[in-house]
Parts: structure tokens; sequence; C-alpha cells
């Protein structure tokens, strides 16, 4: 650096120095007020986060402290009894087991045929087409008490005439959540490029070959996944239950198609939780943490299903 | 093997032979049937839609028959199940809309500010973990948060806020918290999905400009996703309308015709678990008071639904 630059260099830093903190501190002359506001805004927003995720724990942790003396081998092996200490969930733990069979036996073929003929087939202008859809999105959000009705005036009654038996009770299940079975397997096959199935149909692949052997293949970890939300949704739907005929006091092991009478867990659980004593009570807290571990492990499941294999094309 | 043969007739066709066409030599009726056969696994969802309309309308027309329909609606006594039975729904309808609104007063704001949290404040890494957790909360079953309302809600609300439990163990208020608490995650999820639509040049412009991260949040990416998010408020209404165990269990089941939080309400849907789990003669005037309510329950949830299926498509049209 040459000597003679001294003097206008060191001018030149004073000033730009100068400009520089006038210029940063009029740009940070943030009124004092606004950092407050935003920070009280931040704690307010943890605050409701703090909220939903106490609200869970506190479910989770009171059904697990109420239930746990009633935690005992016999909770899966007596049946019900007007007795807090004999009684059980068996019955029901298989009612519900049968119920889910059902359920499974219905939602898969008839959600993924429905997700394919929507996704693959079907001319998205045409008014018919568009109304299945609409259909299905209102569908998915009619209450489940409305889904008990259908089930009691046209599965249990009316055309069906099932009569209060499992199969009607997984009938009526598997109807309300087939719109959630289809619109998980529509997105997983949506995510499906059609590269691959331009290419197949190029290889003299008929189009229903091509979804066989590419498009379904692809798709299964999302539709998996959908099934599993949709059978824990089953699992602990109660209210249409309660309309289609799951009774409380059956202390048999039901059959599928026995017209003598069937249980479901979230059902005896709720009537436990309605009898006056407190020991039924702690009984209903360690049905739900039963269901619960069921429900989360199987949430837990298709995350990690999700996960592994979604594919990145 | 057919397209060989195919290209083999092209070939010689200038020698006397008849072109053979290069569509497929069969009409594939397999291919046909199995189009016909997804179309009706698709066709079984109207069928749904049908069957429930007619299981409600048949009876709810054979009630009206009995009962007339402007009694129905304005009417302020409801004892159907008493002789001598009268029918006005009111205190049921007001039942539901108030658990309904104690519900939607908690899950309204801690959803949102869940959602503004989710999509403008946290990390990636932090969302990735606790979307998903807020969505368990979705998938409790009912019946358990009502148990929860019942043995715990209830004496602890009691304790704190006694206006809000007046008669224990039964109130209004405490379901509602209950249903907010079960609606939280719907207006989370879907309001934070609207937001995160909403392009990245608007924050970015709104930063340029000077605003703060609050004010981004509050001025900017909310009124661009309103329409996301009034639908996942209308949505988280129509589950709230339509709840039926936590009212069950933690509403109580005397029709009063009241928005106070402090007493037991009976809703639509709590009519319709108890009355259709008893002992009823089908064809009976009370039978079909069940389908009465349950039309007037579809049609309200229907609505709710509708309006909420049009916003959710407008914010993806805007911004996709």
């Amino acid at each position: 650096m040459a000597p003679y630059d001294c003097p206008r260099s060191e001018r030149a830093r004073l000033a730009t120095a100068g400009a520089r903190a006038t210029t940063v501190g009029s740009l940070n002359r943030q009124p004092g007020g606004d950092v407050l506001k935003g920070n009280v805004f931040l704690a307010l927003l943890l605050l409701a986060l703090a909220v939903s995720l106490l609200g869970l724990t506190a479910i989770i942790v009171q059904a697990a402290v109420n239930g746990a003396p009633a935690f005992s081998l016999g909770l899966f092996t007596d049946p019900p009894s007007s007795l807090a200490e004999r009684a059980g969930f068996r019955p029901a733990l298989i009612g519900t087991l049968y119920l889910i069979g059902g359920v499974i036996l219905l939602i898969v073929p008839l959600g993924v045929g429905a997700a394919i003929y929507l996704e693959e087939y079907a001319d998205g202008t045409r008014w018919w087409n568009r109304l299945v859809e609409l259909n299905i999105q209102n569908l998915a959000g009619v209450p489940s008490i409305i889904y008990g009705i259908l089930g009691l005036a046209f599965i249990v009654r009316g055309p069906l005439d099932l009569g209060f038996i499992v199969a009607a009770g997984s009938l009526t299940l598997g109807l309300l959540v087939l719109p959630t079975v289809i619109l998980a397997a529509r997105e997983a096959i949506r995510a499906v490029p059609p590269s691959i199935r331009e290419g197949s149909l190029a290889l003299g692949a008929t189009r229903w070959q091509t979804i066989r052997r590419q498009v379904l293949p692809a798709s299964v970890p999302g539709i998996a996944t959908g099934v599993i939300l949709a059978i824990s949704r089953a699992i602990g739907e109660t209210a249409p239950l309660l309309l289609v005929g799951a009774t409380t006091f059956v202390t048999f092991n039901p059959s599928f198609f026995g017209d003598d009478g069937y249980s479901a867990l979230p059902v005896l659980i709720f009537n436990y939780a309605t009898r006056p004593q407190d020991e039924f009570r702690v009984l209903a807290s360690a049905g739900v943490i039963v269901m619960l571990i069921v429900l989360l492990a199987m949430n837990a499941f298709a995350v990690w299903l999700r996960n592994r294999y979604e594919q990145q094309w | 093997m057919e397209a060989r043969d195919a290209m083999g007739a092209f070939g010689t066709g200038a020698a006397g032979m008849p072109p053979r066409s290069l569509e497929a030599p069969s009409p594939r009726y397999g291919e046909k049937a199995i189009q016909g056969l997804l179309a009706l696994c698709a066709a079984v969802s109207v069928a749904t839609t049908t069957a429930i309309v007619v299981s409600l309308l048949v009876p709810t027309l054979s009630f009206f028959g009995e009962v007339p329909i402007f009694d129905f609606l304005f009417g302020t006594d409801w004892a159907p199940t008493f002789t001598p039975a009268s029918f006005g729904a009111l205190p049921v309808v007001v039942g539901t809309l108030s658990t309904t609104l104690w519900g939607m007063l908690v899950a309204v704001p801690v959803g949102l500010l869940s959602a503004i949290y989710l999509s403008e404040y946290a990390s990636p890494r932090v969302r990735r973990v606790v979307k998903p957790v807020i969505e368990v909360l979705a998938g409790i079953p009912t019946v358990a948060i009502g148990i929860f309302a019942l043995i715990f809600l209830s004496p602890t609300v009691e304790r704190v806020l006694p206006f809000f439990v007046k008669v224990p163990p039964f109130s209004a208020g405490v379901a509602g918290l209950a249903i907010g608490l079960m609606i939280v995650p719907i207006i989370a999820s879907i309001s934070d999905d609207a937001m995160r639509a909403v392009p990245g040049g608007l924050r970015e412009a709104a930063y340029g400009l000077g605003a703060t991260r609050m004010k981004v949040a509050t001025r900017v990416v909310f009124p661009a996703a309103i329409s996301g998010i009034v639908a996942s408020i209308v949505l988280a209404g129509s589950r709230a309308v339509g709840e039926t165990m936590v009212v069950l269990l933690a509403a109580g089941a005397s029709p009063n015709l009241t928005f106070d939080p402090g007493v037991s309400v009976q809703t639509m849907t709590a009519f319709i678990g108890t009355t259709a789990t008893g002992d009823i003669a089908t064809g009976t005037t009370t039978y079909d008071t069940i389908f009465a309510v349950g039309s007037l329950l579809f049609v309200m949830t229907l609505a709710m639904n509708m309006v909420a299926i049009r916003l959710v498509r407008r914010y993806r049209e805007v911004y996709d």
C-alpha cells in the first residue's frame, strides 16, 4: 500500500464506517414494540402447539394410569361379567377381529378397484365420473352415526335383511372407511409417473397388463398405508356398531354369520365406562390402553411403510 | 407374435394381399370386462350414498306424515320416547350447536396457531416430527376421548372452573373441550397445507419491504391461504356436529334448550345413539324420529362438507 494513500484511505474508511453505521442503525430501527410483539406471538404459537401435544399425552397417560390396576391376563381371557374383578374383553376382542377381517375383505378389492378406475380409466370431463369423485369426497365427511343408520335400515333390516350379525357390522364399517381407502389408493396410483405406463404400453402391453404389472406393484406401499389407516379407524369406531347390533353382554365367542349376538372392543369399553362402579371405569381405561397400543403400533407401521418404500421417480 | 404378423402383412400388402389392420386382432373382451368391474367398484360409493338417502328419506317422510315439519324444526319440547310424546327438535339441535360451539372455541385458536407455527416458524425437521404426532390425535378413537372427558377432564374442569360443570359429571362445555381437542388436527393439518401452498415469492416480497416474521405470517400468508383455512374450520365443524361417542359419554342425555356450558345437553347424535340401541318397535313414530333427526344431521353435515370441498378446490387452483 503506497504511503501517500494513507490519509485519503483513512478518510474513506471513516466515511464508509460512518455511512454503514447510519444505514444499519436506520434499517434496524424496529420499534421495540415490534420485537416484543413478535416474541409474544411466537410464545402464543408454541403455547397452542403445547396444548395439542399435551392433550394427546394426557389422553394416553390418563388411560394408562387409570387402567393399570386392571391390567392382567384376565383382561384378554375373561368374558364380561357383572363382577368387575372377573370381567374381561375376550368375546369383544374376538368380535373385533372378525369385524376387521370382514372389513379387509371388503375394502381392499373395492377400494383399490374404485381407485384404479378413477385414476386409470375415468374421463374426468364426464359428468358421471365427476359425480363419483364428488360423492366420495362427501362420503368421507358423513358422520359415522349416519352409517349406523344405513346399517340398521339397509343392511340389518330392509333390502339386505342380514340381521344383527358380524357380517352386517363388517359391511357397515367397511362402507364407512371405504372413502379413506379410495382417496389414499388414488394418491398412490397418481404418484406413479406416466412414463412408466407409456413405456409399458409402447412395448405392446394392454391397459390392464400395464396396470397389473407396472402401476399396482409400484403403488402397493401407498395403498397399504391407506388400508392400514382405514383399518385403524374401523377398529376404534363405536357409534355405528351401537346401531347395527354389537351388544355388550356376550359371554361366548362370536361367529361371522351367527345371529346369537356379537360384541366389539370399543362397544364393550363404552359399556364399561357408563356403568356406575369405579372398578368398571378402571376396566374401561385398561381396554382403551389395549386399543391405543394396537392403533399406535399400526400407525407407526404405516408411517414406517411409507418412509421405507416411498419411491422417488 | 401378432405384431410381427401384422408387420409382415404390411410389407407384403403391395404384392396383391389385402393390407392387414394394425389394430388388435381380437376385441379384447377381457379388458372391457375388467374396466366394467372396476367401474362397478367405483359405483359402490354412489350406491352407498343412494342407500343412505333412501334409508333416511323413507322413514322421515312417514315421520312428517305424523308430525308437522314446523313443529319438528321449531318446537321447544323434546320428549319423543315419552307418552304423550313431543317432537320439538330445537333442544337437540341447540345441544349439538352448543357442544360444537365450545369445541370450536378451543379448536380454532389452537389449531390455527399450531398451523402458523408449523408452516411459518418450524424448521423442516421439527415439522416432519410434530405434524404426524398431532395427526395421531385425529386417529384416537372417539370413545377413548369420551372416556378421557368423563373420567379426567370433567372432574379437573369442575375444580378449576365450577361454572363449566354445574351438575357433575355431565356438561356440554366439557364435551365441547374434548371435541375441540379431537378436531384440532383437522384445522392444524389442512391450514398448514394451505399456508404452505402460498408461494414463497409473496413472503420474500414482504420481507423485502421490511415486514417482520409475525407480519408476514399474519398479514400476508394467512390472508392468502384464507380459503383453505376456512375450509379446514368448516370441515372441523362438520366433524364436531357429527361426533357421537364423546357427547354420549360426557354431555349426558337431558335435552336442555341452552348454550350454557355447565349443564348436560342431548345432541342429535346422542339421541340417535341412545334411542336406536334401545328396544323400539319398527314402524312407530318414535322409531321414525331416529331417521328424522338423522336426516337433519345428514343435511347439516352435507352442506358444511360441500362448502369445505369447494373452498379447498379454490385454493388448490389458485397456487398450483
